[in-house]
């Protein structure tokens, strides 16, 4: 925690990290070479690439999956936070309501999001909707378990202290309830973003007719593997984009934790 | 003690004050006929075991908590009894051992925080008060736009110490603020203590286990017994200010830390024998 520049401090670039993922893809590359057996199938790092640079860089379909599947994630993700934090505020400060909903969350939080898949096909007008609904359930228990959990861990010496120094209950709140919850809330969208990806990928192959997840999909049943390769790793980068902006955000509205 | 005279008020009365606390039926009497009595501008110490419900009754004064039995005056006015709960105010500030600054404040605007949200200062004049607090204080003043998290613990506990000091309290309550300290920076922090109570001879309050602490800061000790927690013993410190650490191997020092360490040490063991955690 060296804070003599103050403010917000440059992280230098990770230099390990790229190394890494350039031995990854040498790697890779080698093992096909060489046809070590079950992956000799596999096409290679510089093959997909070849195949993406000629045929899918240059292709608006290609960039519509992206858009789609983002757009997927956005709706799901951030309807997931405007439902999720309140309802965890809720959670965490008030005992009767907590009492009243909480055993509903339980019951609903352990089914797997894809279990969701036939039922929200059946309930929703049009398969978007069900592939956001479902996106929206992987973000949406994870925020708001995270958030319950942030309230119940604020420091009651705080709450303490801002009364003794005077503060309402409504600045309470959100003086000190909010911030102290912060951080929590920050874990909750990276897991939650993490999660949504997941789910909106998979649900994509089930239901979807565009997305990145249904690209990977056609390229499975066509049998041109460079595609699904294409797919996976374009899905990657686009969960890691999702991540880095989440970090971002939350380096924004919490600058006072490192 | 010279500086008693000048503080105009914050004289305290605990009379026959008891705590019981009762999670499920399980009556736990943390404080019983526990009384004495702090001047105005006093510097008084409470010497306890832990759980001994030391952190109870700073907790009542406080207003954190509700009394049982009893009372507590401030200032000649009953002001907590068990029917009467007072609400917390800046006029009773407690420094709690793990620290409770805000992390995400600045250590200015967790200084100015009391003085604005009460509204007895502007945001202009707390901010000038705050620095040259700040300043008077070990030169906090550079430290101003960090965020706690930034600082050490005994920064930490100055800081904490300032932002009490600014409401202008009748009582400061300093609940084991050093106990996570090591030795080297526990003197540092006495040595602290000593020269901002000279500054600002507020009465004081201060828990600890720690006797040779207790004796080498305060003007009185109170000796409290294992729970149930009442006065043992009292003891008039006749070291005079400004103390020094040299008078840790005078003769008085030692006299008076021969003359209570028994009853501390026999409250400790009991205390250590019964398993006794913290309550509050």
């Amino acid at each position: 925690m060296n804070a003599a520049s103050g403010g917000y401090r440059r992280r230098p670039l990770n230099w390990r990290g790229g190394l890494a993922v350039g031995a990854f893809l040498v790697l890779w590359e080698l093992l096909v070479r060489f046809k070590v057996p079950g992956i000799a199938t596999v096409p290679g790092p510089i093959e997909s690439l070849v195949v993406f640079w000629n045929k899918y860089a240059t292709q608006a379909a290609y960039w519509q999956s992206w858009l789609a599947s983002f757009r997927r994630v956005l709706l799901g993700f951030v309807f997931a936070q405007l439902l999720g934090i309140p309802l965890g505020l809720l959670l965490g400060t008030r005992d009767r309501f907590r009492e009243l909903v909480f055993p509903v969350i339980e019951l609903l939080r352990p089914i797997p999001p894809l279990a969701w898949v036939p039922l929200s096909i059946l309930f929703w007008p049009t398969h978007e909707f069900s592939i956001v609904f479902i996106t929206f359930i992987g973000a949406f228990f994870i925020i708001t378990i995270n958030v319950f959990d942030g309230v119940r861990a604020i420091r009651r010496e705080h709450i303490w202290l801002a009364r003794s120094l005077g503060a309402s209950e409504a600045r309470i709140f959100r003086r000190i309830v909010l911030p102290s919850v912060l951080p929590a809330i920050g874990v909750g969208m990276t897991l939650g973003m993490a999660v949504t990806w997941n789910v909106v990928i998979a649900a994509e192959m089930i239901a979807g007719d565009n997305g990145l997840g249904r690209l990977t999909w056609e390229g499975y049943v066509s049998h041109t593997s460079t595609v699904v390769i294409i797919g996976m790793v374009s899905i990657g980068i686009a969960g890691y984009l999702s991540v880095l902006v989440i970090s971002w955000l939350e380096r924004r509205l919490a600058p006072w934790r490192d | 003690m010279s500086t008693a005279t000048e503080a105009r008020h914050g004289g305290l009365s605990v009379r026959r004050a008891g705590k019981i606390y009762d999670p499920g039926g399980a009556a736990v009497v943390a404080l019983e006929e526990c009384t004495f009595d702090v001047a105005p501008g006093e510097f008084a110490a409470i010497v306890g075991p832990s759980g001994c419900g030391k952190s109870t009754l700073l907790n009542i004064i406080a207003g954190f908590d509700r009394l049982t039995s009893g009372e507590v005056l401030l200032d000649d006015a009953p002001f907590a009894t068990s029917a009467i709960a007072p609400p917390p105010g800046p006029d009773r500030v407690v420094v709690f051992q793990n620290g409770a600054l805000f992390p995400w404040m600045s250590v200015l605007e967790n200084v100015i925080y009391g003085p604005t949200r009460q509204q007895v200062l502007t945001a202009h004049a707390a901010r000038d008060k705050a620095m040259d607090m700040l300043r008077r204080c070990g030169g906090l003043d550079t430290a101003a736009e960090r965020f706690p998290g930034q600082l050490s613990s005994g920064m930490q506990r100055r800081v904490e110490i300032v932002r009490a000091l600014m409401n202008e309290p009748r009582v400061l309550l300093l609940d084991e603020p050093f106990r996570a300290m090591d030795t080297v920076s526990k003197a540092a922090m006495h040595r602290h203590l000593l020269e901002v109570h000279a500054l600002y001879p507020k009465t004081v309050i201060f828990i600890t286990h720690d006797l040779e602490e207790a004796i080498y800061l305060a003007d009185t000790v109170y000796v409290m017994t294992t729970r149930p927690g009442r006065i043992k013993r009292a003891l008039r410190v006749s070291l005079e200010r400004p103390r020094s650490r040299d008078m840790l191997a005078s003769q008085a020092y030692l006299e008076m830390k021969r003359q209570v360490a028994a009853d501390v040490h026999e409250e400790a063991r009991k205390a250590f024998e019964r398993g006794e955690r913290e309550l509050a």
